[in-house]
Formats: structure tokens, C-alpha cells, sequence
């Protein structure tokens, strides 16, 4: 053992590490290929629509237009990012946007509650169904894939229970003159409509929310100590408690914040469209993830990116309604999805090996 | 860092202490079942300031669970563990780092997908700002980082560097110096070299001395003999949950080492099949052979089968 140590005696390996440039360095961040994503859905589009002879894609309609879309997945997407950095699914946060606009519908018109009350309520029984999702997972050590899989179908099934023996139809209406008079509804119904010929615009509060959202998530990450929680936890649950780390505990308040945002999103949906209705959220758990594995997050947790989910999110509206604007069969829609996740992985995959040095 | 000449062909310098005094660490007659196994029964050990202890058995004798028992990872179901002779409790990982007890494990200690910095600090991150704003202070953590990496030997230009792209002596080194930065007192290492080529086993060892020369009490767990009898001052053996027994430095070598660790019994046989082979070959006769699986399927190769 020691015979070869002698040459090497006064400096141990001291030079694996080498110089490498900024560009390289930029790359090397787990957004990195959501960047290179983003631009290049942007540029399929600009290129669709000009050559399709309808440029609604540019203009700035067409861009509010699918950054909506995008704020409504980022909401989840950002909060679903950091759960996957944990290691962690879920799968059930879909399900959650039905139940949380039910419990708010209920309350509204059935109970009679104000609407502000409503919201409140379903916030704080949403976030309960999140943090059971989370004590389900410490306890047992199951896969959160599985446990979540179950809790899907239970909170669905149980938004069904609810409308059917409150109101025997899957879908509450909210008075739109209560919705007005709310106190705080205004927080998730304002939207700036602007003029363009005759075109109307509207720069949705979504989208505010989406900034405000994936700005507070990538900050816990990069700036909090619970973001390099967040990331050792999902790196090794193990070595994270082994160096005192509440993992439990990182877990729990993870899923929890998931069904948070859910909850927002649903209040958002159902006082824009004065309406709860159980299927809204279906099959945004997919989504969620889909914009978090193109902002780079690992499927294995332990790295991935906030910013790069929010390109994610980006990414994805912009294919959704860019699709639209080209006159393309809505059709297209999930081959885009697919496409695009597809290609994510593979240029994630290799940016990681070859710019951030992992095997 | 601390110069020391060779690790294993030059004698190793005297330790400081001498086996005298209150162990830093001492685990008293400890039990610990899993249902019906017995992982470990009546085990003692004990880790004096500036000393080496080498906790040595086969895999499956009760390293990793006496090691995790240490580190308050599994209470023990019998016996005491005491810190300066005083009988303590660790209800988990987080106090028996307080107490002064730092593990480093094989795999298990550093993060691949983080940053130098932010390994360094994991569960214990520096902070700047007030109240709601408290965040996390990553300019002091990858100073000290890159200091602390420096101190023992290893320059990292760039903190932010994914621990990844380190080679496992470097990873190890990392989860040393994080240990001795956060005041260990008793440096546990759970088998650092077993994943290891020879130069990097080399640094690891060296470490493990500084350590040692340090004031640190450090247990040294491994299977290599090679590796433990250069270093140690104290040799405990486990074989198979049960402690068989403690020696000092010099009391023993390596081939007393291995029969104590139950694995020369099986050496000692390697050996004679080896020679029974020789000496067949000698006389010409043929050496029998088993195709590969043909044993586990029941399947000989059979004559008429052949093309």
C-alpha cells in the first residue's frame, strides 16, 4: 500500500480539479438545458408561424397568452421541483387542485361561508392532505410514487363523494357578484387588459404569482439553509440525518407546500371561472413533473433547479399554445409534450456528464 | 498538515497517549438485537485521546451496527456508552455530533450532486442576515471549505465544484476535514480505504494519523489487516456480534489478526486446496472442471450434446 506513496508524499493529489472557463461553468448549472430548450421551442414557433403566415405567436397577446398557461403549471411545477430535489413524488397534486376548489365551492355556496373564509379553509385542508401524503411517506418508507399513486385516487375519489352528496353534479358554481365583492378574491382574479387594435390582452395575476412563487423556491434552494436541506435530502436521506439533518421533517413540510400550491391554484382557477370543478388539476401531476425533469431535476433527486423549472413551465405553455396560434391540430399537443421531454433528458443528461463532470 | 514518514513500511511515531487515562469514547458491554439476530452481544470498546483504535472483523461481524450504535444512529438494547468516563444516551445522529462524535461512512457521507461548499456544511450551515432573512452565508462556507480542504492537503480551486467530480480518497477527505473542522473529539471511520486503489488508501491512512496526532481519538474500522496494522495503537476484533478482544500495538501480527477475525480458518483451507491442486497437476492428472452455472442448474455439459 504505502510503496507507491512515496513520490507523492508532500502533495496528495492536489490536482484533479481544472481550470475550466464561464461558459462552461454556465453550463454546468441544472437550468442549463432548459435555456437551451426554451429558445429553441421559441424559435420552432417564430419559424411555424411565419411560414404559416399567422404571427399571433410574436405579438404581445400571444405571448400573455401562453405565459398563462405556463403560470398555471409553473404554480405547481416550482413546489413539485423541490419535492423531486427531496427525492420525493407527487402524484396526488392534480387530484388536490379538483378537491381544493370543491372544499371552496362548498364552503362558498352550500355553507354559505364567505369566499375569503372558503379559500382559507381549503388552503389549510389541502396543505393537511399534503402533510398527511408526507407522514405516510416517512412512516412507512414507501415510495412516494406508490403512496401518492394511492392518495391520487382517494382525494379524487373523494371530491366525487362530496359534489355528488352536496350537489349531485361535479361542478359548483360561485356567484360571480360574491367573487366581486370579496375582500381578497382580488388577489387571484386582477388581471391589466390592454388594447391592441382590436385585440384585448390580458396580463393575468397567474403569471405574478408564478414569478412570486418560483422567485420564493429558488431562493429557499440556492439562498436558505433548508434548500441545502432540501438538496441532502434527496442526495442521501441516510447521510443527510447521519449529519443531523430533519429529514422527516424536510419531507413532510415538502409535500405539504405541494399541496400548498395546488391550493392556489385552484383558488385561482375557480374565481376566474366562478366555479369549482373536480376535474380541473387532472393529469397536471404529470405535467408538474414533466417541467421540473426538463428544468433538470433528477428522478432520483439531490439536483435539480428552480429557474430551470420555471423554463420548464415556459417551455411547455409555449408548445401548448404556440401550437394553437400555428393552426396545428390541438392534437399535436401531446406529441409536442412528449417531444420536448424527451429532448430534455437526453441534453440534460448529457450536460451533465460532459460540462458538469458527473459520471 | 502534519508530516508523518511512511505509513506502513517506516514504524509509525509513538502515539501520544499511551492507553492511560479515561477513554474519550468507551462502549461498555453492548447488545443490540434485530428480532431474532443477534447483530451484536457484550461488545466493548474503547478510544483514548490521540490513539487509534481499529475495530476489525469479516463482513457481517457488527462492525457497521456497533459503529451506528456509537453514533446514535441505533440505541443499544444492553450496555452503556460514556463519553469521559460520564454514561451518556444518544437519542440520535445529532447528538452524538454534539457530544463530539463525528462518523465518516464508506459512501454514505457526502452528497455527489452538491457542491464542495455546501457538503462541508450540510446540517450545520453558516447563516448571515435577521429574522425572516436569515439565509445561507455561501461565501463564508466556501472560504472555510476551501481553507479546511487546503489544510489537509487537497487545493479545490472552486467550491461550487460538484463532489461528484472528486475521486473517493478526495470524497473522504472532505467528510475527515468537515469532521474535524466541527470540533470532533472522536473521529469514527467506517471503512474508508474498502472502496479505494492504493494511492488514495494511502491519503485516507494519512489522515487517519494526522487525526491522531491532532488529539482526536480515532476508530479506524476495516477488514483489511494491511491497512490497520501500520496505523493502530489498539486492535479490538468482533467476530460475529461477539468482541474478541482488545490488543495493543505489537501484540500481535497480521496472519493472528486474520485467525482472530475467523478468517483464517478459511485462508488455511484456500491454502491447502491450492497445494492439493499443485501437487495433482504434478502427477499429470487432470484437474477436474465445472462449467460455469452448471452447478447451480443441475446441468452437466453432456457428450451427445455437443455438435
Amino acid at each position: 500500500m504505502a510503496s507507491s506513496t512515496a513520490g507523492s508524499a508532500s502533495a496528495p493529489v492536489p490536482d484533479r480539479l481544472r481550470q475550466i472557463s464561464l461558459a462552461q461553468r454556465l453550463l454546468a448549472k441544472p437550468a442549463a438545458g432548459a435555456l437551451v430548450i426554451v429558445v429553441f421551442v421559441w424559435l420552432v414557433f417564430v419559424v411555424l408561424s411565419v411560414a404559416r403566415g399567422n404571427t399571433a405567436f410574436l405579438t404581445i397577446p400571444g405571448t400573455l397568452g401562453y405565459l398563462d398557461v405556463a403560470a398555471q403549471v409553473g404554480i405547481i411545477g416550482t413546489a413539485v421541483a423541490l419535492l423531486m430535489i427531496a427525492g420525493e413524488f407527487d402524484l396526488s397534486v392534480g387530484s388536490m387542485v379538483g378537491f381544493a376548489g370543491i372544499v371552496i365551492g362548498i364552503c362558498a355556496t352550500i355553507w354559505g361561508l364567505p369566499i375569503w373564509l372558503s379559500i382559507v379553509i381549503s388552503m389549510a385542508l389541502t396543505t393537511c392532505l399534503g402533510a398527511i401524503n408526507g407522514f405516510i411517506v416517512v412512516r412507512t418508507g414507501l415510495p412516494s410514487f406508490i403512496v401518492t399513486l394511492a392518495t391520487l385516487f382517494i382525494i379524487a375519489g373523494l371530491s366525487s363523494v362530496l359534489t355528488s352528496v352536496v350537489t349531485n353534479i361535479t361542478y359548483i358554481p360561485i356567484a360571480p357578484d360574491r367573487i366581486a365583492a370579496d375582500p381578497i378574491s382580488g388577489i387571484f382574479t386582477w388581471k391589466l387588459s390592454m388594447k391592441f387594435g382590436d385585440q384585448t390582452a390580458d396580463f393575468q395575476v397567474s403569471i405574478l404569482w408564478w414569478i412570486a412563487i418560483a422567485t420564493v423556491g429558488a431562493y429557499i434552494l440556492g439562498r436558505r439553509k433548508f434548500g441545502n436541506w432540501i438538496a441532502g435530502v434527496g442526495g442521501s436521506p441516510a447521510a443527510a440525518r447521519n449529519l443531523g439533518v430533519p429529514v422527516a421533517r424536510v419531507k413532510i413540510a415538502l409535500f405539504a407546500t405541494t399541496a400548498f400550491s395546488a391550493a392556489i391554484l385552484a383558488a385561482i382557477q375557480s374565481m376566474r371561472f366562478s366555479s369549482a370543478d373536480i376535474l380541473r388539476g387532472g393529469g397536471l401531476e404529470l405535467t408538474a413533473i414533466t417541467t421540473a425533469v426538463i428544468g433538470g431535476c433528477l428522478l432520483t433527486g439531490g439536483y435539480g433547479s428552480v429557474a430551470g423549472t420555471a423554463l420548464g413551465a415556459l417551455a411547455l405553455g409555449m408548445a401548448q399554445i404556440g401550437i394553437v396560434y400555428a393552426s396545428i391540430n390541438a392534437d399535436w399537443n401531446k406529441i409536442a409534450t412528449g417531444a420536448l421531454l424527451l429532448a430534455a433528458v437526453v441534453l440534460n443528461n448529457w450536460i451533465r456528464r460532459r460540462f458538469a463532470g458527473l459520471r | 498538515m502534519m508530516e508523518t514518514p511512511n505509513t506502513a513500511q517506516a514504524p509509525v511515531p509513538a502515539p501520544v497517549a499511551t492507553g492511560n487515562g479515561t477513554p474519550l469514547l468507551e462502549a461498555r458491554n453492548i447488545s443490540k438485537y434485530f428480532g431474532a439476530v443477534v447483530a451484536l452481544e457484550g461488545v466493548s470498546l474503547a478510544v483514548r485521546a490521540g490513539e487509534i483504535n481499529c475495530l476489525l472483523g469479516d463482513n457481517g461481524a457488527g462492525k457497521s451496527t456497533l459503529i451506528k450504535t456509537l453514533s446514535g444512529v441505533h440505541p443499544p438494547d444492553d450496555g452503556t456508552l460514556a463519553i469521559d468516563g460520564q454514561p451518556v444516551t444518544f437519542t440520535s445522529p445529532r447528538d452524538a455530533l454534539d457530544a463530539g462524535i463525528a462518523t465518516v461512512y464508506q459512501d454514505l457521507s457526502v452528497m455527489p450532486l452538491m457542491s464542495i461548499s455546501r457538503n462541508f456544511f450540510l446540517g450545520n450551515e453558516p447563516t448571515v442576515g435577521f429574522g425572516p432573512f436569515r439565509r445561507f452565508d455561501s461565501d463564508k462556507a466556501a472560504r472555510i471549505a476551501r481553507d479546511e480542504m487546503h489544510n489537509i492537503g487537497i487545493d479545490v480551486r472552486d467550491t461550487e465544484q460538484l463532489v461528484g467530480t472528486l475521486s473517493g480518497g478526495e470524497r473522504q477527505t472532505l467528510a475527515i476535514a468537515r469532521a474535524e473542522y466541527f470540533g470532533a473529539k472522536v473521529l469514527i471511520l467506517d471503512e474508508p480505504t474498502s472502496a479505494l486503489g492504493v494511492k488514495e488508501s494511502a491519503i485516507v491512512l494519512r489522515h487517519a494519523i494526522s487525526a491522531r496526532n491532532k488529539g482526536l481519538g480515532v476508530i479506524f474500522i476495516t477488514h483489511n489487516v494491511q491497512h490497520a496494522l501500520p496505523i493502530g495503537d489498539s486492535f479490538t476484533i468482533l467476530t460475529r456480534g461477539r468482541s474478541g478482544g482488545t490488543y495493543r500495538r505489537g501484540e500481535l501480527n497480521a496472519e493472528q489478526l486474520h485467525a482472530l477475525m475467523g478468517g483464517g480458518s478459511e485462508l488455511e483451507e484456500l491454502q491447502a486446496d491450492l497445494e492439493m491442486l499443485a501437487k495433482r497437476e504434478a502427477r499429470g492428472e487432470d484437474i477436474p472442471t465445472v462449467p460455469i452455472g452448471a452447478e447451480a442448474s443441475g446441468e452437466v455439459l453432456d457428450e451427445s450434446k455437443q455438435p
